[in-house]
């Protein structure tokens, strides 16, 4: 190895401070920079792979996950702002291993092509069918406004949310 | 009634549910514990002589690994082997704004940036050129010294008489359009991981690539090693649309640093550096001519292109000569002038993008037909319905058309959309003004011509069967989110009577999957599709052979049930597939049974030089009806739904061309209404995706589908391409549903809000429609 030195905070590096917060349901305590992103403590800190970096931050939609149930952007949120609070991220969304609804109408109406944007486009949705089960079409439009797809033309995601509301009805 | 199984089936994709769980990796997700971080210098001149690259501080720096540059690769690359301009970084001169200088690898990011800005460049710099027009003028200086006038590519052809054409011709009219650069924005930026191993001295490479196969080459021609000492894996890709169709400089570079550094890189590129890797459409000024009967009947045709194609070859010569070649196949057209100028410019270079050479050219010829079928007082319906082909047939250019369901499609499109009631009297509320347009357009199921041609197959698949009964799917066919993974999990299906629970499909590990052409000119379908038909129907023959030794029978004897055989006449003798598995093995074991597709040479083209480009064994075609209101006051422009039919000979799976389409149009929708690349002296002024603008959610209409199946005599079950064809009749015909709305024609893309604005403005409140050009719109020049 070189000489030490290049993550000594000294030298730019930021301090680490312990963060304690709630993940997918778990408890977590772990000392993260304190200028770290919240995508990058779920990606790299965690393994959290799920959660999606689409842009240079807050352009796309791509990294959404839920903060107390409510949509927030990964890549624009501090870890360390979180403390104490309830994240949630895709891959908490299956349970005993069976898709959620949202997850299921994605994938069986083709709600994903490549998959990049749908991640952050469920984790959107999920937050509008927790505070509006029955969303008509401009609500699920308006829910989902910053989430950019590039494959489906969003037709299809519509339908998605719209037969995952439709499931969740009966 | 039970639900289609194989062929037919609205399948969803075979791996969906990684992608819904967010188990799918992606080349950013790979586990990369303990990889070092790649970084990229780029250039911060447009265009400049590099004298020096000095590296020696950066090296200094603790945490440093490898630093290379230009100095460490003399071996130029480029997708066309005659076209090969392009070092993964600039030696001794740098062409745009943001070309590869150096790179680092670090052991974290802070040190790869510190290192970074320690290099320090020394130039002089050179007169740069933004546009085509400057790139031209006599005394420019050269981007490559070997093309003169800065030209990559001109084309020069002429199909039938025209000047008789013209001459027989009732009306003529010539027009100018102009198209804006538009970008793929795929969703997943650029990101490659090398893995060297130092003491074999393999390397491993992961990338977001639509032809891993191309990739292999490169590495290997770059990095001067032996391609049997390369392996390149394609992980999930987050979509693609043309820009992975290429070698991407990053997939290079990564791999140089790996070696250099004797380890693992992960170069995961901002969306601002995949901006500007670029390889989108160019910017593009078409000067259309039509001669026109009375009764519609197109008797010539007249095209001159100009694209500005940015610092390196690439593509360039393709779409260059794509854009003659496709203004051929979709109507039939007697005579056929062309000429094309491919340009060399300092932005960043062009490439392939969906549609490849077609949409600004069909905006064009479409727009220009409209407006001459209205002088003549025809419904443009009515003139696209005299001039279609018959096929079978041949256009006067050299390309096949066996199967040709544009008629079907324009009957849909036409009641759908309620067109014969609707057009030209949508009821106008407050400031809000309705209309409706149509556009038509086709697309290649494939390339016929392989870019390089090894006298190999066009595709080839692999089949393993093994004593667990089991069949696995080895195809090189880059799933980049299109499906093709699912269709060619479907018609092995379909041929085996197998269900989905025994197959599974492995794409793309060079290790382990056979050579494919990969994922460009939407060839999957059709030729990969051909070659697993193949492949599963001779797995066929050897099980049902099997199936006959066990129950001591004649092959004829069989009837073959997917899970089970059974003697025809006496349905009682019966094996479950299991035993057929265990009797096929017997004396041999495992069984690799393979399937191939070539295009034959008839279809590779007409004989004169740049013939192999446009040609296909089967062209897609699409109606499309666009309905749009536009805000009197604010100009905004709002496409309120669309209708489109499209012809992909037979829909392996529906619900996935449904997809294709809807996306296709979409991304129509964002060159027409919204996108362009915008550059300031050379700089991306829009290298974002706010100011870059595809639409959102909230401005995106419903599309309606329908499927009109003219299966293709060559196809797949009669399958054709179903993803690019839709995207080039969007921009016409929301032009013509603007016109229908307002009056005022637009002649060039995209249509904004601000140029509608403005051309509103302009607008005397009672004379009749105009056409308005960019330069007239934007008020510049
Ligand atoms: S990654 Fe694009 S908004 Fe967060
Ligand atoms: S499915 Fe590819 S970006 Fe949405």
């Amino acid at each position: 190895m070189d000489c030490g030195g290049w993550n000594d905070p000294r030298n730019g590096y930021p301090m680490k401070k312990i963060l304690r917060l709630s993940v997918n349901g778990k408890p977590r305590e772990d000392a993260v920079a304190e200028n770290a992103l919240l995508i990058d403590y779920l990606r790299d800190t965690l393994g959290l792979t799920g959660t999606k970096q689409g842009c240079d931050g807050g352009e796309c939609g791509a990294c959404t996950v839920l903060v107390d149930s409510q949509p927030r952007l990964a890549c624009s949120t501090l870890a360390h702002s979180l403390a104490g609070r309830k994240v949630e991220t895709i891959e908490s969304l299956s349970h005993e291993g069976n898709l959620s609804r949202l997850q299921r109408a994605f994938h069986e109406h083709l709600g994903t092509q490549c998959g990049f944007c749908t991640p952050g486009m469920i984790m959107a949705a999920e937050a509008l069918l927790r505070t509006n089960p029955h969303p008509d079409r401009t609500a699920i439009r308006a829910a989902l406004a910053g989430n950019l797809c590039r494959c489906t033309g969003y037709v299809k995601i519509i339908e998605s949310v719209e037969a995952a509301a439709q499931e969740q009805s009966v | 009634m039970t639900a289609p199984r194989g062929v037919g089936a609205r399948l969803p994709f075979v791996d969906g549910i990684e992608k819904v769980t967010g188990a799918a990796r992606y080349t950013a997700d790979l586990s990369s514990t303990g990889a070092l971080v790649g970084r990229i210098l780029r250039s911060p001149y447009a265009h400049a002589e590099l004298l020096e690259v000095d590296i020696s501080e950066a090296l200094k720096l603790p945490g440093v690994r490898a630093v290379v540059t230009g100095a460490d690769c003399d071996q130029p690359y480029g997708v066309i082997p005659i076209a090969q301009n392009e070092f993964p970084l600039a030696r001794d001169r740098v062409r745009y704004y943001g070309d590869p200088v150096a790179a680092v690898a670090a052991v974290d990011e802070v040190t790869a940036i510190e290192a970074l800005s320690r290099i320090r460049l020394r130039v002089r710099e050179l007169p740069a050129f933004f546009s085509s027009a400057d790139a031209r003028k006599p005394n420019a200086v050269l981007l490559h010294d070997n093309k003169p006038g800065n030209i990559e590519r001109e084309v020069h052809n002429e199909f039938g008489d025209t000047d008789a054409g013209f001459a027989q011709a009732d009306v003529v009219r010539e027009e100018l359009y102009e198209c804006a650069e538009v970008h793929h924005a795929m969703m997943e930026p650029d990101a490659a991981l090398a893995v060297f191993d130092a003491e074999r001295g393999h390397l491993t490479l992961y990338s977001v690539s639509q032809v891993p196969y191309y990739v292999h080459l490169t590495l290997a021609r770059c990095l001067k090693m032996e391609m049997a000492h390369i392996r390149v894996i394609k992980p999930f890709v987050g979509g693609g649309f043309g820009h992975r169709t290429e070698v991407l400089n990053f997939e290079v570079i990564c791999a140089m640093l790996a070696r250099a550094a004797r380890g693992t890189v992960r170069l995961v590129l901002s969306r601002e550096e995949t901006f500007l890797t670029h390889r989108g459409r160019p910017e593009s000024q078409i000067r259309m001519k039509l001669g026109l009967a009375k009764d519609g009947r197109i008797t010539a045709c007249q095209a001159e292109v100009i694209q500005r194609g940015g610092a390196y070859g690439g593509y360039g010569l393709v779409t260059i000569l794509y854009s003659g070649a496709l203004l051929h196949g979709l109507y039939d057209l007697p005579a056929v002038k062309y000429d094309g100028y491919r340009v060399y410019s300092n932005t960043p270079p062009c490439g392939a993008m969906r549609g490849h050479g077609t949409v600004n050219i069909r905006f064009a010829f479409e727009s220009l037909l409209d407006a001459m079928a209205k002088e003549l007082g025809l419904d443009p319906f009515e003139v696209r319905r005299r001039n279609l082909l018959q096929a079978p047939t041949e256009t006067i250019n050299g390309l096949k058309v066996l199967s040709y369901g544009l008629p079907q499609c324009l009957d849909w499109v036409e009641k759908a959309s309620g067109w014969i009631e609707r057009h030209g009297q949508l009821e106008q509320k407050g400031p809000l003004r309705r209309g409706l347009g149509m556009g038509c357009s086709h697309f290649v199921s494939g390339s016929a011509k392989p870019v390089h041609w090894s006298g190999e197959p066009h595709a080839v698949i692999i089949l393993k069967l093994d004593f667990d009964a089991s069949v696995t799917i080895l195809t090189g066919a880059a799933d980049i989110g299109q499906g093709s993974s699912t269709i060619l999990t479907q018609i092995v299906a379909e041929v085996l009577g197998l269900g989905y629970d025994r197959l599974r499909i492995v794409a793309n590990d060079s290790a382990i999957t056979p050579k494919d052409n990969g994922s460009y000119s939407s060839r999957v379908t059709f030729m990969v599709g051909n070659a697993a038909l193949d492949a599963a129907e001779n797995l066929k023959r050897l099980l049902v052979t099997a199936a006959a030794r066990r129950l001591k029978v004649s092959v004829a004897e069989i009837e073959w049930l997917g899970e089970a055989a059974i003697v025809a006449a006496d349905p009682e003798r019966r094996i479950s597939f299991t035993e057929v598995v265990e009797e096929a093995l017997v004396g041999t074991g495992t069984l690799l049974i393979k399937g191939t597709f070539t295009c034959p040479p008839e279809f590779q083209g007409g004989k004169h030089r740049g013939g192999a480009v446009g040609s296909t064994m089967g062209f897609s075609y699409t109606a499309q009806v666009v309905e749009v209101s536009v805000d009197m006051d604010l100009g905004k422009v709002a496409v309120e739904k669309v209708w489109a039919a499209i012809d992909c000979g037979l829909a392996i799976n529906p619900m996935s061309v449904e997809g294709q389409v809807q996306g296709a149009i979409w991304m129509g929708m964002g060159q027409a209404i919204s996108e362009e690349t915008v550059y300031e002296q050379g700089r991306h002024q829009a290298a974002n995706l706010l100011d870059y603008r595809v639409p959102t959610i909230v401005e995106s209409p419903d599309i309606d589908v329908h499927i009109v199946e003219s299966l293709d005599p060559n196809g797949p079950f009669g399958a054709k391409e179903a993803s690019e064809g839709p995207l080039s009749g969007f921009p016409s015909a929301l032009a013509a549903a603007v016109e229908d709305a307002i009056g005022i024609r637009f002649t060039a893309l995209p249509i904004t809000q601000m140029r509608v604005f403005d051309a509103l403005q302009k607008k005397p409140q009672t004379t009749p429609p105009e056409s308005v050009s960019t330069a007239s719109a934007r008020g510049d020049t």
